[in-house]
């Protein structure tokens, strides 16, 4: 017998009833992460048939998708602008009441994106399982949890049982090696590994993040890699804990602590996958070839690097609908295009570390005359820190316009949109049509990119600046 | 739910492979609190122009469209967001199936639980079936068969369980609820250590 992946001794370690030919396993859910978008018709599910949620000490919500991220909005007495949003932020205050699950509600300041604050409380632990009715949810497969996102369906199977109707999925082992380039990040990784595996390369599996680069990583890195798994099909993405992770949990509120902490450690340390562990499918990146990415097109895929140039591929009608939409032709370069917003922030770069490298960039530089620069911080902590260090002075003296925390222009739900036509630099997971705005072009890239596209309007080379 | 065992329809056909969630249902529409009413915001951003008029040119806006309770994507349907309010709008609209050589993990399993089927097809069938919309298709879920109008039968795999409701018109969750005495099993040996 060979031996056992990461994900299978996860997944083992939580299989209620196993599989068979005829019925998917029971897999018991450590942790459910809920807010304010897919949940609300879960809770009606348990309304309607008399049942409590099983376990609301292993749930946890918050909101962030539809909440506002101006100041006033939040902290002011300016009401929330979209009236329908404003709805379900109160919709999820009574179901939390109601069914006593604990909510990191608006002026919280605990609150802020799901997929941050869960690792930065020390919720998120390695060996667990995590689900939330977000696609994203592999952001804390980073700390070698099983995270994946689920519909709001199975959002109300998991208040209602505490546990999920799931086949295995295969897995897929991403060997990444070789040290990143300077001014090369964790952002241009995962799009590298995106455009090799293609959208749907990962679709039935699990990745584990493997190989040196991988371990040299920090977790707010990490969790960017991980992150954006679901960009190229897979559920989920993992990274075996190790002192890196420790370290990162180690003095978070909700760790254990003492005796429980050693008990945990001992346990966390045995979670990686066997060296004669098998995968069903492997991939080797060498990352010393990677350069800093950025999107031309209206999938996650379509990446080049940033000197690059769009691939001439006339001919194949997806991709020419995708060029003509983002306002592109076959064969041109990247560099240079005009800029009209820059966002920088979301569950994938609106991290402390994220913020940090934007600062790198803007400090002592003005963003250049009619460019938009949103800063939004993944969670209203990282503000504080943010504040407390000094990058939101650097922020505001270089024009930014630096908000509260949550999803804000990565899906434009919030009020906080892309107008038509305009190009967007932005940080976030998704360049689909419309995804930040009617008729939004959003092209991704890492915070030091966009910070630099920012200060000079036009897309840079960030290495240009550093 | 109600059962679902074979039924027979023309198709629609919207070719583009990586169709996501963000374009079956825009995120703008996802404030809603409840599942009813989202098929008129199903492919809002093609389907209507910047005033709010339907867009002539798209599918579901010409007459061939009516009437076609399946619809055939190209490949990777339904990939990006978690948000179940894509099947629910797909479903609202009318639909009752999508078919393509590839259906993203998420959306599929969203699709099983609200009986929408997703049939996922070799390519020959696919393109097939993107040259010749209207096609008059059987699909029998019992069978997992798909019968196209020139007699060729093509088998889908379709998860076990989630046929089993489907036909049955069961509800998965009184499944999972039977299973309680093994969840209850499973938490009584945790470490206790509390997660939060």
């Amino acid at each position: 017998m060979s031996g056992r992946t990461l994900f299978d001794k996860v997944w083992a370690a939580h299989e209620v009833v196993a599989e068979t030919s005829d019925t998917p396993a029971v897999l018991y859910i450590d942790l459910h992460l809920i807010h304010e978008v897919t949940s609300p018709q879960a809770f009606s599910l348990l309304q309607s048939l008399g049942l409590p949620v099983r376990r609301p000490e292993r749930t946890l919500a918050t909101m962030d998708h539809s909440t506002p991220t101006t100041t006033e909005q939040v902290f002011g007495n300016v009401p929330i602008k979209v009236d329908a949003a404003a709805k379900q932020v109160r919709q999820l205050e009574r179901n939390a009441a109601e069914f006593g699950v604990e909510l990191f509600g608006m002026r919280d300041s605990r609150r802020g994106i799901v997929h941050v604050i869960s690792p930065e409380l020390g919720c998120t632990q390695p060996g667990m399982t995590i689900v939330c009715g977000d696609s994203h949810t592999s952001t804390h497969g980073a700390f070698g949890a099983l995270a994946f996102g689920i519909g709001t369906t199975e959002v109300g199977h998991v208040l209602a049982t505490q546990s999920l109707l799931q086949r295995k999925p295969k897995s897929f082992a991403v060997n990444v090696n070789g040290k990143l380039n300077p001014g090369v990040t964790a952002k241009d990784l995962i799009l590298s590994i995106i455009g090799r595996i293609g959208v749907s390369g990962g679709t039935g599996y699990v990745f584990e993040y493997r190989g040196s680069t991988i371990r040299g990583l920090s977790m707010d890195e990490r969790m960017t890699v991980c992150n954006m798994s679901i960009e190229a099909g897979a559920r989920a993405g993992m990274i075996a804990p190790d002192d890196t992770t420790f370290d990162y949990l180690k003095d978070t509120p909700r760790a254990p602590k003492g005796r429980d902490w050693d008990a945990a450690l001992a346990r966390w340390r045995n979670l990686n996958s066997d060296l004669d562990a098998k995968f069903d499918a492997a991939v080797d990146i060498d990352a010393t070839e990677i350069e800093p990415m950025i999107t031309y097109g209206t999938n996650p895929g379509m990446a080049v690097p940033i000197g690059g140039a769009i691939p001439d591929t006339s001919g194949d009608a997806g991709f020419d609908k995708a060029l003509r939409y983002m306002g592109f032709h076959n064969g041109e370069g990247m560099l240079g295009k005009p800029v009209n917003v820059v966002f920088i922030g979301s569950c994938t770069n609106g991290r402390l570390e994220d913020l940090q490298a934007a600062a790198r960039i803007l400090k002592g530089r003005k963003v250049a005359p009619g460019v938009h620069l949103l800063i939004v911080p993944g969670s209203q902590q990282i503000k504080l820190k943010a504040e407390a260090s000094g990058l939101g002075e650097i922020f505001r003296a270089a024009g930014a316009d630096w908000r509260e925390s949550g999803c804000s222009m990565c899906l434009g739900m919030n009020g906080d949109t892309v107008g038509a036509g305009q190009y967007s630099i932005s940080t976030s997971n998704r360049n689909f049509e419309g995804r930040q705005g009617v008729g939004a072009r959003t092209l991704l890239v890492s915070p030091l990119t966009a910070a630099a596209s920012a200060v000079t309007g036009k897309i840079t080379d960030p290495r240009e600046l550093m | 739910m109600q059962s679902i065992k074979r039924f027979r329809s023309k198709t629609v056909v919207i070719a583009a492979s990586n169709v996501d969630t963000d374009q079956i249902i825009p995120a703008r529409f996802l404030t809603t609190t409840t599942k009813e009413g989202l098929g008129e915001q199903l492919f809002a951003d093609w389907r209507y122009r910047s005033d709010g008029a339907p867009n002539a040119d798209f599918i579901l806006n010409r007459p061939a469209a009516r009437g076609a309770d399946i619809l055939v994507a190209g490949r990777n349907f339904g990939c990006g967001s978690s948000r179940e309010h894509a099947p629910w709008a797909l479903l609202d609209y009318g639909f009752r199936a999508v078919v393509s050589t590839e259906i993203a993990d998420i959306f599929r399993g969203n699709s099983l639980k609200n009986g929408l089927l997703p049939i996922v097809v070799d390519e020959p069938t696919s393109q097939w079936l993107l040259q010749h919309p209207g096609a008059e298709v059987d699909i029998d879920l019992q069978a997992m068969c798909l019968t196209l109008p020139t007699g060729r039968a093509v088998s889908f795999p379709i998860e076990a369980f989630a046929r089993h409701c489907l036909l049955n018109g069961i509800d998965e969750l009184g499944y999972l609820r039977s299973k309680l005495p093994c969840i209850e099993r499973h938490e009584a040996a945790l470490s206790g250590a509390s997660v939060k």
